[in-house]
């Protein structure tokens, strides 16, 4: 059940050609001892385009997360992240955002986000320099110094978002990135992440079991069965009109997607 | 602290001590002391009733005043023993320091070298080290290399065992996290691992630094002619109780001010570790 990349409503014109590919997996399957998490998984994600991947708890969305971050060798098939199939290569290419911030203690918001930058061999002072302007841009400016002890659990998920997003990676791997807000914030927050995801275009992979927030956040919602995660369903988001949250969810295209993507979970 | 319009980013701010007034901190120190200090005078007092209405001899066992008058005449004696025993302690713990957390960073980055070397630790553990003071005494002298060896036999261990379950500690989705943002196995190490278990570190120093007076003592008891411990000896067979309890004080002293400055260390150098309580 492949999605050619031209249909995915991301405007990449005319027939797929590897360079406009960035995540192909083909036909893989994942154990852990009896238990089969992912079973015969065909997906192909055209380059920067956001792919919502929805499911059951328990159904696999973490472990194909992983999969393709090249944290896991999957038991079958291949998956290949902009060219790499090698788990090494694939974890150079990919960065993940987990559920929980895990944020670090000890290092303030700015030194946090900045963390991957000096994994990398930067310098603290360079790395605080080039992250500083992306907190301004995304509304944490005067925050770059507090601890994230003294941060909400939102504005710990946005430092989370940009830390992910200072690996400077062409793919972000989101696990359930909001599983552990409220709904208020979550709100806001996928409010937020939409618009930052529309400034800084990334392939974005967004694992969530809130079929609102895949279809908020994403132009091709993939349903996954309960376990085994089998790919049940592919639905395509297209044009939602503007407007408030309410004025969005309410839209008839948005509920008959939010239908089918119910319908299929319930299959 | 500004606040944004749609949200309250900040949570209560974190209680700095520094930024508390006077009157609140001293308020806070009550709290935290005040308990204690009330049991101390407390059974000192009690101590002195007993002893003046039983009319124990100060031979057997001084009163409280009966010390602290022997503080007053013994001090050209205790003063230069103390300052010996002090240098063993404070040494021996450093030398335990360093060498346990070295061990604990090694054990923890080399897998085959925990299975080697951790069931030996803990065995080794097992052999009453205070038996090992007269046989280091024979190798090393009545000089200070015995009684730092001891003293450092005796703190090494919790430093160790402590400082390997921190850096084993960390959170494995943290790991896989940082995996992802071009963490390496020494970049992991030296951003997460090592911080993070710096708690525990300091838990097992605080452990080892009231072991570390023990180990002085029975090193001096073992074979030496100076030391809080020699003093003891030396004052046994001549009845000179209000004495030793004098050392008995000095010593305490000397260990809770070790206690006291790992403390203060940690808070210096882990200064965002949650804390149960305020009173360490």
């Amino acid at each position: 059940m492949a999605v050619e990349p031209s249909s995915s409503g991301v405007g990449f014109g005319g027939t797929a050609t590897d360079s406009a590919v960035a995540i192909r997996l083909t036909d893989v399957s994942k154990s852990f001892g009896d238990v089969t998490a992912v079973q015969a998984i065909d997906l192909t994600v055209a380059r920067h385009s956001r792919i919502g991947i929805v499911g059951p708890s328990g159904g696999g969305k973490t472990t194909l997360l992983q999969i393709v971050a090249g944290l896991l060798e999957p038991d079958g098939g291949q998956v290949s992240v902009e060219g790499a199939i090698a788990a090494r290569e694939r974890l150079a290419r990919c960065a993940l955002m987990p559920q929980r911030d895990l944020l670090l203690p000890w290092r303030n918001a700015l030194d946090n986000a900045g963390i991957a930058l000096e994994n990398r061999g930067v310098s603290r002072a360079e790395a605080r320099n080039r992250t500083k302007p992306l907190f301004e841009r995304f509304g944490l400016a005067r925050f770059e110094h507090v601890r994230p002890a003294q941060l909400s659990g939102g504005m710990r998920q946005r430092v989370s978002f940009l830390r992910t997003l200072m690996a400077e990676k062409d793919v972000l791997l989101l696990d359930e990135p909001f599983g552990a807000l409220d709904s208020i914030t979550r709100g806001e927050m996928q409010y937020w992440l939409g618009s930052a995801m529309d400034e800084v275009p990334r392939t974005v992979l967004l694992v969530t079991h809130d079929v609102e927030e895949a279809i908020l956040l994403s132009k091709l919602v993939v349903v996954l069965s309960a376990r085994p995660g089998r790919i049940v369903r592919i639905l395509e988001v297209d044009h939602l009109p503007g407007g408030s949250r309410r004025e969005i969810v309410t839209n008839p295209a948005f509920v008959a997607v939010k239908e089918q993507a119910l319908e299929a979970l319930e299959s | 602290m500004t606040r944004a319009t749609h949200e309250a980013p900040v949570r209560g701010q974190a209680a700095e001590p520094a930024g508390k007034s006077r009157p609140a901190r001293s308020r806070a120190l009550v709290w935290s002391y005040g308990p204690a200090s009330a049991i101390t005078l407390g059974a000192i007092g009690l101590w002195e009733l007993i002893l003046r209405v039983a009319h124990v001899p100060e031979y057997l066992i001084p009163t409280p005043s009966e010390v602290a008058a022997d503080f007053k005449s013994d001090w050209p004696v205790l003063e230069p023993n103390m300052f010996v025993t002090l240098r063993e302690i404070a040494l021996g713990f450093a030398i335990s320091v360093i060498a346990g957390v070295g061990l604990a960073v090694l054990l923890h980055l080399s897998s085959t070298l925990r299975r080697a070397v951790y069931p030996l630790l803990i065995a080794s553990q097992t052999i009453p080290i205070i038996v090992l003071a007269p046989i280091l005494v024979i190798l090393f002298g009545y000089g200070i290399k015995p009684k730092l060896i001891i003293v450092a036999l005796i703190c090494f261990f919790p430093i160790v065992v402590n400082g390997i379950d921190g850096l084993r500690s960390v959170d494995e989705d943290l790991i896989r996290m940082m995996l992802t943002l071009n963490g390496t196995r020494w970049s992991i190490f030296r951003r997460v691992e090592f911080p993070a278990a710096l708690p525990a570190i300091f838990s097992g120093m605080r452990i080892a630094a009231t072991f570390a007076a023990i180990g002085a003592v029975f090193g001096e008891w073992s074979g030496s002619n100076q030391g809080l411990g020699y003093i003891m000896l030396a004052a046994t067979p001549n009845l000179l109780t209000a004495r030793i309890f004098a050392a008995i004080v000095l010593l305490t002293v000397v260990a809770l001010g070790l206690f006291g400055l790992v403390s203060l260390l940690e808070r210096v150098l882990v200064p965002w570790a949650p804390r149960g309580g305020k009173t360490r």
